[in-house]
């Protein structure tokens, strides 16, 4: 019993600084990288440190700046588009009966079981014949489209979780059906609306495959940059931009937790 | 203030391949409150949802006053329902939650602040204005919801089981509370309940139904005293009943059967030509407060009565029913003399 009692607080120390190590660990390392200026094979630690690969990186020529702007406006787009169709999916389908309603959001899942590379390159084909290749509409298409499935269901979810009566309630006093469903609805869905967006806008900001079918080489989004530094070799570069790509996904999330907080708080009371 | 008559005709409902409702006719007169009373799934929530144009009609016509309501959406029926959860708006406080109707119906903002105001003074909540519904207590809530459906002066309120969440104390208090309320509204309303005690202290007219059909519609006097068939006496309270002997009185009535409450058998009276008399083994005695209430097996059946002084188990007794209190069946089990299903109601 005494021995539980002292060895649990060092295990779970343990486990906690393992935990934070896994996670950690590799965030530490990279961030190594993007300030080592010379870092080579026997040396545990860079032997010269600086910033010149920062300016490098950011020279008006590199791409840098191009890149996270495009990363940005793709994100953005691929999670207005699909929380656009998303929405009204997602409400029609939370008022299907539950069988129909299973069925649906099943086949939904199918291109998802698929492998996505073969998905890819045939998009690649169609977007081609349609001439999106190369550009910004079609890496959005692109984008658009896994953040889509996960984006109906869960606005299916969100919604079936919304009282119907309290729809009821305001069209029995008068709402119409669009009334009641942008007054009551909307915001009662709000909380897993804003999840289902920041799901698709950390997709979109990390996706790769579809982008470097569909964009590479005329649009150039960070995760692209990365890659091709990575591959030339050059891992400082590849540091500096993954570090470049926390920024839209930390600023977006902390915009949503903004707006979380105070409807969360709202209803933690009820 | 329009207050106006509400007609159902030949009103049928059908959820899937099920009948709910099958031919419901109906006629609640202007200013009245009328119960809708049942037993559990015989379709009351259901009717009321069709008044309100939630549930669609499969036949039948609903009239409210000059207007067809039967192909309007709920929005343009202006049948003000307060729903058995209440359906209050959890993103909204009290005030939004009131001042919401008036809202889409153009009220500004300053007559709408009034409009609330005076509706939380005469529900006794005044101040209660910035409160968040979710931090209201079960009759408070009760309140504001049944604020909201009468704030844009409705012709016809529709409660369903409105005080059925909440205990008995306020339960009591509140149906008087209600009912004054609808009194100097004058508002045209229906309840649904599946309390019988509430039906009668509350309603003008009650209309009895048992799975999808309307058994009877009268004044709770007439409910309580004349049933239309033995199924409708047992909902309301007539656990006794006996088949007709020669000796027993109303003969000239054709009765088979006779039903009475526990209440009106006594162990103890004395002796009247003119009542139901019969005898067994006491085979339970148990205290009700007033009194004991013994179960007495006589050969035909088990039958309860009240006594005023514990009887023993196992003791032979006579309980008598007075000729006033027995309420007579025919053979088809229904009342005796026949009762026009649907009473005139003035
Ligand atoms: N959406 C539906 N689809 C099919 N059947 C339904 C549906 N809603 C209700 N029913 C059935 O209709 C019948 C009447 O239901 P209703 O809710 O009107 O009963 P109720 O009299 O209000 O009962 P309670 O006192 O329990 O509220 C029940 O048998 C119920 O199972
Ligand atoms: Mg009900």
């Amino acid at each position: 019993m005494t021995i539980a009692r002292i060895a649990s607080p060092l295990v779970l120390g343990a486990l906690l600084g393992l935990v934070a190590f896994i996670v950690f660990g590799p965030l530490l390392n990279l961030a190594m990288w993007a300030f080592a200026e010379q870092w080579f094979y026997p040396n545990r630690l860079p032997t010269g440190w600086g910033f010149s690969f920062w300016e490098r990186v950011f020279r008006p020529r590199a791409g840098a700046w191009t890149s996270l702007f495009n990363t940005v406006l793709v994100a953005c787009a691929a999670v207005a588009l699909s929380m656009a169709l998303a929405i009204p999916a997602g409400y029609a389908l939370a008022r299907q009966a539950l069988p129909a309603r299973s069925v649906i959001m099943l086949l939904f899942l199918l291109p998802q079981a698929f492998p996505n590379l073969p998905i890819f390159v045939n998009i690649a084909a169609i977007f081609y014949q349609w001439g999106l290749n190369g550009t910004l509409v079609g890496v959005v298409l692109v984008h658009a489209l896994p953040g889509l499935v996960y984006a109906v269901w869960i606005a299916t979810a969100t919604f079936s979780a919304v009282d119907r009566s309290l729809e009821e309630a305001a069209r029995n006093l008068g709402a119409s059906p669009l009334r009641s469903f942008t007054d009551i609805t909307l915001p009662q869905a709000l909380p897993g609306l804003l999840a289902a967006s920041i799901f698709v806008f950390l997709d979109s900001i990390d996706e790769f495959t579809g982008t470097f079918f569909v964009g590479a080489p005329e649009i150039t989004t960070l995760p692209l940059l990365m890659f091709n530094a990575s591959m030339g070799g050059n891992y400082q570069v590849a540091a500096i931009t993954a570090l470049i790509l926390l920024i839209p996904s930390v600023g977006f999330m902390l915009v949503i937790e903004r707006f979380l907080k105070a409807d969360v708080l709202s209803r933690v009371g009820r | 203030m329009s207050t106006e008559a509400l007609t159902l005709n030949n009103v049928t409902v059908d959820l899937g391949r099920q009948r709910i409702l099958d031919d419901i006719h109906l006629d609640v007169s202007p200013g009245s409150f009328t119960c809708l009373l049942g037993p559990s799934g015989c379709g009351k929530t259901t009717l009321l949802r069709a008044i309100a144009g939630f549930t669609p009609l499969s036949r039948g016509e609903i009239r409210l006053g000059r207007r067809a309501l039967t192909h309007l959406p709920p929005e343009k029926r202006e049948t003000a329902m307060v729903f058995q959860s209440y359906a209050l708006w959890p993103h909204m406080s009290v005030e939004e939650n009131l001042g919401y109707p008036l809202k889409l119906r153009g009220v500004t903002r300053t007559e709408r602040r009034r409009k609330v105001a005076e509706m939380l003074a005469r529900l006794e909540l005044s101040g209660f204005e910035e409160r968040a519904v979710t931090k209201l207590s079960g009759g408070q809530r009760q309140r504001i919801a049944l604020g909201r459906a009468l704030i844009i002066d409705p012709p016809l309120l529709l409660l369903d089981e409105p005080l059925s969440n909440l205990d008995a104390a306020i339960r009591r208090s509140l149906r008087s509370e209600l009912r004054r309320l609808q009194k100097s509204l004058g508002i045209t309303t229906i309840m649904v309940t599946h309390d019988q005690e509430e039906a009668l202290q509350m309603a003008d007219q009650i209309v009895l139904m048992r799975a999808g059909h309307v058994v009877q519609v009268s004044t709770p006097q007439t409910l309580y005293q004349q049933p239309a068939d033995l199924g409708a006496a047992r909902f309301l309270g007539v656990d006794n009943t006996v088949t007709r002997t020669p000796q027993d009185p109303m003969g000239e009535s054709g009765a088979v059967t006779f039903g009475f409450r526990t209440r009106d058998a006594h162990l103890d009276a004395p002796p009247c030509p003119q009542a139901l008399i019969r005898k067994g083994r006491v085979t339970e005695c148990v205290y009700t407060g007033d009194g004991y209430h013994v179960l007495i097996d006589t050969h035909d059946a088990e039958l309860f009565a009240t006594s005023a002084t514990p009887v023993a188990p196992g003791t032979f007794a006579a309980l008598q029913v007075p000729e006033s209190a027995l309420i007579p069946f025919g053979p088809d089990d229904r009342h005796l003399p026949p009762l026009d299903r649907h009473e005139d109601i003035a």
